[in-house]
């Protein structure tokens, strides 16, 4: 999960970070009233995550509270690349001097964690990693041993940081990691790190992600969410536990297995080249137990998006058997009749692996003329395909 | 004598006493593997029967290595107990670490992953949130279904669970000398380039078949670990063309950050490196179908 920089902001501040006095505002009068708590020259900054809001106007200055409520008034609602702005980060001003970068990030192909810490902050880092390799240190982090005050003392003496605020560096290094582990997060990123002409360390800027793996850690973590900008199919699906991705095309998809999923898309996605050039509606995978319930709830999902004209089910029984698959797809057409809710797309389904012969043998004996059985995931995506492009 | 795991591998399952654990604990031993036991310190000293195999239940991995000389260990504990699991595992210094378990924080991966490293890596993990490895015809730890395929000559490393079935399922009647399911998180124990140089070096093995998705870059590193290293043919499949940046399909490690990790470039280089990557799953199995009939 991906955090707006006034949350980044708001959780630096709580672990004990030097950050920029400062809230947020969803209307304008909420922006009054903070505004009106700092007092003097804000800054008001939309809040979006995407980048180039400056560009786009979605930063502004303003002085007192009636001009902060006028630049906020400005700000919420404008569009900046296809987010629609539904609040503004209000602080304090601050007089910047020198601007630095400092990260904390998971480092895959390592198996580890990695800083990366640079006095030249403020751009994009990649830019000056290609530019000016040698003003870019990164250093691998144990994820055992941490930052100490050792640690981050030899990373801020291998990028260089100015000796006048070296310790702060330091202190700021250190924190940021007691942070990024507490909370368990997989990117900090600071930029910049500044200094202000009297000398201050300010973290002006947040870019956080946290695992969501560790939410069981975290029940705070959960209020971070965005429900504004949440796909409310996503959410839906969410509350019923199915791992669903809303996309936009026509071919609904359910599955076990997200590689297996995944590679549905793709071979439906080929097949629409044949087709109206129909895509994958949404990533769905149902797991190991597909009961008549879940695959109920899942078609339920699928079906519920306009944008669908076929669907595809794509079971590889390896613990799952697909009889019980087969009669999880029957029973769930009845479940969603009885639920009220009249099913008109039609459903091809393919079953191989665990029972499949069985399986297959159930869909059969339905009967039902929604349900099209084909014996092949690259046949079935073709069908679903098809269906899809004739069905608009 | 396939890769890592043979007939002669003695499995102990963490967390059988659980209900994930003891079903799949009834499966391995239906397929044939010698699971000699469990460890769950609040059952210590009791046994748990399948289907008429009674299975001591140990306080520890150390114990249950003195005492039946388990060299594999298979780890169905819940995410929040993963990580002291896999220490518990590490600490005995036991071979070989399975760990089936999905949703482990990945700051608890990177924990006993470089704990691993510090005790100088006695312990080769697998996982997590992976279906485990199955030598086809001598011994399954973890959770992919034994009745798909029988043994062969063909070696199998995938990201994902289902694929790896999907794939056993398409080949089998060339059949494998081992499956293994390397998981789909960011951070992962065992990873293609390991599977691959083992099967490299495994007479048993003479083609490999290497599965993997969108995210990261270890399929890219496995193909300049293939043009230096691996003399046999090797076959690839990616999934997830059509995924869209900045979303988690799925598996935790299965996103595209801004431009990396995608399929595209995996499949280009594996491709540079003479890799043929199949466009579906059944391509794949016909393009490795072809280099075993040639054979």
């Amino acid at each position: 999960m991906d955090l707006y920089e006034y949350q980044g902001r708001d959780l630096f501040e709580r672990h004990g970070l030097p950050v920029l006095a400062g809230g947020v505002a969803t209307t304008p009068e909420e922006a009054r009233a903070i505004a009106e708590r700092l007092g003097g020259r804000v800054v008001v900054k939309a809040q979006v995550k995407v980048g180039g809001r400056g560009k786009a106007g979605g930063v502004k200055l303003a002085e007192g509270a009636e001009e902060t409520v006028a630049r906020a008034t400005d700000i919420l609602g404008m569009d900046i690349k296809g987010h629609t702005v539904h609040k503004v980060m209000i602080t304090v001003t601050a007089d910047v001097a020198e601007e630095y970068y400092f990260s904390y990030l998971l480092d895959r192909a390592n198996r580890t964690f990695l800083c990366i810490a640079s006095v030249a902050g403020g751009m994009d880092i990649e830019q000056v990693a290609a530019e000016t390799p040698e003003k870019v240190v990164k250093a691998p982090i144990d994820a055992v041993k941490g930052v100490d005050e050792a640690k981050a003392r030899e990373i801020v003496d291998a990028a260089g940081f100015p000796a006048e605020v070296a310790d702060q560096v330091v202190e700021a290094a250190v924190g940021l990691w007691q942070a990024f582990v507490a909370e368990d997060a997989t990117l900090v990123e600071v930029n910049p790190l500044a200094k202000t002409k009297d000398g201050k360390l300010l973290l002006l800027d947040a870019k956080i992600s946290l695992d969501e793996n560790a939410g069981f850690r975290h029940p705070d973590h959960e209020a971070l969410v965005d429900q504004a900008t949440v796909d409310p199919l996503e959410q839906a699906a969410k509350e019923k536990d199915l791992n669903y991705v809303k996309l936009d095309g026509e071919v609904g998809i359910i599955g076990n297995g997200a590689g297996l999923v995944m590679s549905t898309l793709d071979v439906v996605a080929y097949a629409g080249e044949r087709h109206g050039n129909v895509k994958p509606a949404n990533f769905l995978d149902i797991g190991g137990g597909a009961s008549a319930a879940v695959m109920a709830n899942g078609l339920e999902i699928v079906l519920s998006d306009p944008a669908v004209r076929s669907v595809f089910v794509n079971v590889f029984g390896g613990i799952t058997a697909c009889d019980a698959v087969a009669n999880g797809i029957v029973q769930a057409l009845d479940l969603l009749k009885q639920r009220g809710e009249e099913v008109s797309k039609p459903l091809v389904v393919r079953l191989d692996g665990n029972n499949a012969e069985a399986g297959r043998a159930i869909l059969d004996g339905a009967n039902n003329p929604l349900i099209e059985r084909v014996d092949t995931m690259d046949g079935a995506a073709e069908r679903a395909a098809e269906l899809a492009a004739a069905g608009v | 004598m396939a890769i890592w795991l043979t007939k002669d591998s003695k499995v102990i399952v963490q967390g059988m006493t659980g209900s994930e654990g003891s079903k799949h604990t009834r499966r391995m031993l239906a397929a044939g593997t010698t699971v000699v036991g469990g460890v769950n310190p609040r059952k210590a000293g009791t046994t748990v029967d399948f289907d008429g195999t009674e299975l001591p239940v140990f306080a520890s991995v150390a114990d249950a290595m003195k005492e039946t000389g388990a060299d594999v260990t298979v780890i169905f504990v819940p995410p929040q107990f993963t990580k002291g699991a896999v220490v518990e595992a590490i600490d005995a210094g036991i071979p070989l670490a399975v760990v089936i378990t999905e949703g482990v924080p990945v700051h608890d991966t990177a924990a006993f992953w470089a704990y691993n490293v510090a005790k100088g890596e006695q312990t080769r993990i697998i996982g997590p949130n992976c279906p485990g490895i199955a030598s086809p015809g001598a011994s399954n730890a973890g959770i992919i279904p034994a009745d798909i395929t029988g043994t062969g000559r063909i070696g199998l490393v995938s990201k994902s669970g289902t694929l790896t079935y999907q794939m056993m399922y398409e080949l089998r009647d060339i059949g494998f000398s081992t499956c293994v399911g390397i998981g789909g998180d960011p951070i992962i124990g065992t990873t293609h380039i390991d599977a691959l140089a083992a099967f490299e070096a495994d007479p048993e093995t003479d083609a490999i078949v290497m599965i993997g998705e969108i995210g990261g870059d270890a399929e890219e590193r496995a193909a300049e670990f293939i043009k230096e290293n691996v003399t046999k043919p090797v076959v690839g499949y990616i999934a997830g063309f059509t995924a869209p940046p900045g979303k988690t399909m799925g598996h935790a490690g299965a996103i595209i950050s801004g431009s990396a990790g995608t399929a595209d470039a995996k499949k280009a280089a594996l491709e540079a490196v003479g890799v043929k990557v199949g466009k579906t799953p059944t391509e794949t199995a016909k393009l490795m179908r072809e280099i075993m009939s040639a054979g």
